[in-house]
């Protein structure tokens, strides 16, 4: 018969020593992922050229010369700003391409974009950071109630599944297949002509004079509460969902099981266990669709004459004024690249796992 | 480019760099079986099973809506009772009738027909775009997934770069620099501007795809990559390439729409944007006829509708989990059981379906 | 035999589907305090569903439709599991019973550091503790497993497979629970780690005094570690004894065929034969 005897050996096993995969594990040093926020730096960089580059030759294809007329005849632009006008819209084809690419890049790093024909001769950069506060506030705002209230709202739904909650996802997906300006268009037909809550559109009333004192910042937050409640519900759909179902996708992981059975109660199951781990995607999937959000409020804009770059990069293209168009183009890309930056700063530090080597 | 429709959509959409998505492809059909049929009967044969996507409740009723508005692009000069630039100065701005069914414009053209006339648009351009974009997105897409190294990572950086730069504001620029764009070069630029986001879903499902045995056994087998490509493995992308079609489409509305609206685009054709614009620019909005504002408005809302409802049908069937659990959860709330308990439910009254109990086996070990 | 720890009376559970499944049917078993019971048979024999039935771990559309599980408190008091409401039952759990679960890989939570995993423990369970009694014990249960106090602020992710089994070892142990059910807990290790935890969890009952349930399709190690052995087959009992007795006089005919199954390592060819 062969024995049953136990035989377990004495091993002399370290048990620290198992194979452990990070070796910045000990000690208590910040753990800063470097390498993640280097990667996503240099992707950036490179977008950004990118983007120049596009805008660069974007400015050699356009037809309708409109500026070289101009400039023939209005002798009051100084020498220096027509020269830089020329290097901006591509006028300047005496010289190689090359050497026009180079010219271009010089004067984006001396912060010219040229002089706006819109706004009497004015320069660009002045007129795009008079209109660009306007716009990060109502972007901003409306954004970050979509988000809070879709991710949160989707935590809750994927949560209770089969409840009579779940006839929210439809509801909100709905609404956002409908098109944001005619949502917008709509709200003001209600809620503006007919029942007179807000006011028609713009920013402030007519004739205040911008200031930081009670009663202007009243008037903003009055003028701006439709357009960032219409941005709000025409979103809070998209967010809903991809919580939603993420959240079901975590809740079949065993560290849920594990977390059930160590007795935790249920509200510290789905916000500590489940909807931390369930945000993770949502965050990428944010970072991804800033640039598809500013597109929509852009229209937002123009729907309720609000004085943001949206609303200038249109009434620049009626009026073929392109140094302008280019400069909030520009501005426009250069936001949502720094959204994006900062969503993934916000992701790194939430996902322990970015911290690893080699991610 | 403009709304989120396309973007959210199930797990295997968000994270899907990471290779966390939930969805697996449902055919999987060994490649030894390959070699010995014809390349184009095999693939359209695993093509027909992997269209099971489509028969759900859902998607058939998106389906469903989709074709009366295709069929009312298709016979739009039959259907519409008056021209739409017919213009009848005794009947301006006036609410539906017998006559006019959805009422008149500022210059008495019926608004119905328009919105018929529209229809044809929005789908030729819908549809185009789509079409465009999602052929970009799958050949990017898969071959950078395919491939490996640089020439992966730079598909990838290209792809992303497209994915951040906003494409409306582009879309407004390009727009601008043609006087009068025929629908195919809208269409063009729309679908330009927007296969980004599939061709990331497809890199992501394609490299995860890649290490899966069939494929293996496929190289193994010395099959060139065309045909890995074509008959391995696009027939288990089809669910997300149907999606990302269908996102796309919607998209491509609603950016046609829209621009047609801000008036980017000029108004020589028509299309239900363009109805808005003109509805907004004589003041229709303040003055509440709704007759011509909102028809238009509609028919996108309910295109939107009808789009998702094909994609809520395609998610589920990619991750079978989001159907099941909502199903499963109401049907156990029918029995008087909660999914979201984390107690196990005591029903000694449904004894009568357990098996006769039987006694304790002989137990030789205790005292 | 020792006073009784668990006793376990014609207990039945099943899957309210459509047919119904009758994962267990009528098991009936008794668990002395102190003493190590493992729980064999092949997959889908209903020997998890058992275990995890009788901590009411089961989700819908799991049933419990028959039967009683009493657990013997050392205060003396007698607990009837399955009469016990949502939240007594919640406080019930790991305190009483803890479970160690199959495949570390994905039991601990991946954006938390493990430190706050186990303090979470005391958090909810303990709550009259301060922090810093709550840090300390947490550094006591990890030196305790050999993994090292100062990996309280690691992630999951950068510990190796064997060093998150020893972590879950250690939360199960947090609040000295009278009963560890262990579902497969070196499965998936690589079998040198497997001997280590193995050990690990043998020092530890000798320490604590603590029962196991050890639930495994590898009769082999059970006939090693266990005091006594239950064969599981589709959902009932088939043989309950002590381990060297089914080794030399298997009673049930299954239970035959489950020991020959196993190759020999030594002396001749073929599988053994007693």
């Amino acid at each position: 018969m062969t024995g049953v005897q136990p035989q377990l050996a004495e091993l002399d096993t370290d048990a620290l020593e198992v194979g452990t995969t990070a070796t910045s594990a000990d000690g208590g040093r910040a753990r800063v992922p470097w390498r993640y926020l280097g990667r996503r730096a240099a992707f950036y960089l490179f977008t950004l050229w990118a983007a120049i580059t596009i805008n660069f030759f974007l400015r050699r294809m356009m037809k309708g010369d409109a500026v070289s007329q101009y400039l023939s005849r209005n002798r009051n632009v100084s020498p220096e700003a027509a020269d830089a006008l020329r290097t901006l819209l591509g006028l300047d084809s005496d010289k190689s391409l090359l050497e026009q690419y180079l010219d271009y890049w010089v004067l984006l790093a001396q912060g010219d974009l040229g002089i706006s024909l819109l706004h009497g001769l004015r320069p660009v950069t002045e007129v795009v950071s008079g209109a660009l506060p306007w716009t990060i506030g109502l972007v901003g705002v409306a954004t970050i109630f979509s988000f809070a209230i879709g991710t949160v709202g989707g935590a809750v739904v994927g949560w209770r599944r089969g409840s009579r909650a779940d006839a929210l996802i439809p509801i909100t997906t709905f609404l956002s297949t409908i098109p944001y300006f005619w949502l917008g268009l709509l709200a003001i037909a209600v809620f503006s002509v007919n029942l007179g809550w807000f006011p028609i559109g713009k920013a402030y009333g007519v004739g205040m004079r911008p200031g930081w004192n009670a009663e202007f910042i009243g008037q903003v937050l009055h003028h701006g509460a439709l357009p960032i409640a219409t941005i709000v519900v025409a979103s809070l759909g998209g967010w809903m969902l991809g919580m939603r179902n993420m959240m079901l996708t975590v809740l079949d992981e065993d560290y849920i099981t594990v977390a059930q059975a160590k007795g935790m109660p249920n509200q510290r199951v789905l916000w500590g266990y489940a909807a931390r781990n369930a945000v993770l995607p949502q965050i990428q999937s944010f970072a991804l669709s800033i640039g598809f959000i500013v597109g929509g409020s852009i229209v937002m804009e123009m729907v309720f004459s609000y004085p943001g770059i949206g609303k200038l990069l249109l009434d620049a293209t009626n009026a073929k004024d392109y140094a302008l168009m280019q400069g909030v183009f520009l501005v426009i890309t250069i936001s949502v690249l720094v959204a994006n930056i900062l969503a993934d700063i916000v992701y790194a530090f939430l996902d322990p796992r970015t911290r690893q080597a080699g991610v | 480019m403009s709304t989120k429709t396309k973007t959210q959509a199930t797990g295997a959409r968000t994270g899907a760099d990471r290779g966390t998505d939930g969805s697996r492809p449902a055919t999987n059909v060994p490649a030894a079986a390959v070699g010995r049929e014809s390349g184009g009967r095999v693939f359209l044969s695993k093509l027909g099973s992997a269209f099971a996507m489509f028969r759900n409740r859902k998607s058939v009723a998106g389906l469903a809506i989709l074709a009366f508005f295709v069929l009312i692009a298709i016979f739009a000069d039959v259907l519409a009772p008056f021209s739409p630039t017919q213009v009848d100065n005794t009947a301006r701005f006036q609410p539906p009738s017998a006559e006019h069914w959805l009422g008149t414009t500022h210059i008495g053209e019926d608004v119905l027909s328009q919105v018929i006339h529209g229809t044809r648009g929005v789908v030729v351009v819908g549809f185009l775009a789509a079409l465009i974009a999602t052929t970009i997105a799958i050949t990017v897409g898969v071959i950078s997934g395919y491939v490996s190294g640089w020439k992966s990572e730079g598909l990838s950086a290209l792809t992303n770069v497209f994915l951040v730069i906003p494409g409306l504001p582009l879309i407004i620029i390009v727009a601008a620099m043609f006087e009068d764009p025929p629908l195919w070069v809208i269409a063009a630029v729309l679908g330009l501007i927007g296969w980004a986001w599939g061709a990331r879903v497809l890199r992501a499902q394609t490299m995860s795809l890649r290490n899966r045995d069939f494929i293996q056994a496929a190289r193994a087998n010395g099959e060139p990559l065309r045909r890995i490509i074509t008959i391995e493995m696009l027939p288990n992308l089809m669910a997300l390439i149907a999606a990302s079609f269908v996102g796309t489409v919607t998209a491509a509305i609603l950016g046609l729409t829209t621009l047609s609206y801000i008036g980017v685009i000029p108004v020589t054709t028509y299309n239900w944007g363009t109805i808005l614009n003109w509805a907004s620019a004589q003041g229709a909005f303040q003055q509440n006829q709704w007759w011509w504002y909102l028809p238009p408005g509609l028919c996108i809302a309910i295109i939107g509708v009808a789009l998702s409802l094909i994609n809520f049908g395609i998610d589920e069937y990619v991750n079978p989990r989001l159907r099941s659990a909502g199903e499963r959860a109401r049907a156990m709330k029918k029995k008087g059981l909660d999914v979201n308990e984390p107690v196990t439910a005591v029903r000694p009254e449904m004894d009568g379906l357990a098996a006769h109990p039987t006694p304790a086996p002989a137990d030789k070990g205790t005292e | 035999m020792s006073e009784p720890l668990l006793s376990i009376h014609d207990f039945s559970v099943t899957y309210d589907v459509d047919p119904p499944v009758h994962a267990v049917k009528g098991v009936t078993l008794e668990l002395a305090r102190g003493e190590i019971l493992g729980l064999a048979g092949e997959s889908g024999c209903g020997k998890t569903t058992l275990a995890y039935g009788v901590q009411r771990l089961l989700k819908a559309p799991a049933v419990i439709t028959n039967g009683s599980v009493m657990f013997h408190d050392a205060s003396g008091e007698d607990v009837d599991i399955n009469a016990l409401g949502a939240e007594e039952m919640r406080r019930f759990r790991w305190d009483k019973i803890s479970m160690v679960f199959q495949g570390a890989m994905n039991s601990l939570n991946p954006v938390a550091q493990i430190g706050s995993q186990l303090e979470d423990v005391f958090e909810v369970h303990r709550p009259e503790m301060t922090p810093r009694q709550r840090r300390s014990e947490v550094a006591d249960l990890l030196e305790l497993v050999r993994v090292g106090a100062q990996r309280a602020r690691s992630f999951p992710h950068e510990l190796s497979g064997g060093m998150r089994q020893r972590v879950m070892i250690a939360m199960a142990l947090a609040l000295r629970p009278q009963l560890m059910v262990m579902d497969e807990p070196t499965t998936a290790l690589d079998v040198l780690v497997q001997r280590e935890i193995i050990r690990q969890i043998s020092q530890l009952r000798h320490e604590f005094g603590f029962s196991v349930i050890f639930i495994t399709h590898d009769l082999p190690l059970l006939l090693e570690i266990t005091d006594r052995i239950a064969i599981m087959r589709e959902g009932e009992i088939v043989e309950v004894g002590r381990a060297e007795q089914i080794w030399t006089d298997p009673q049930d005919a299954y239970t035959r065929t489950l020991l020959s199954s196993f190759p020999r390592l030594t002396g001749e060819r073929g599988v053994v034969v007693r």
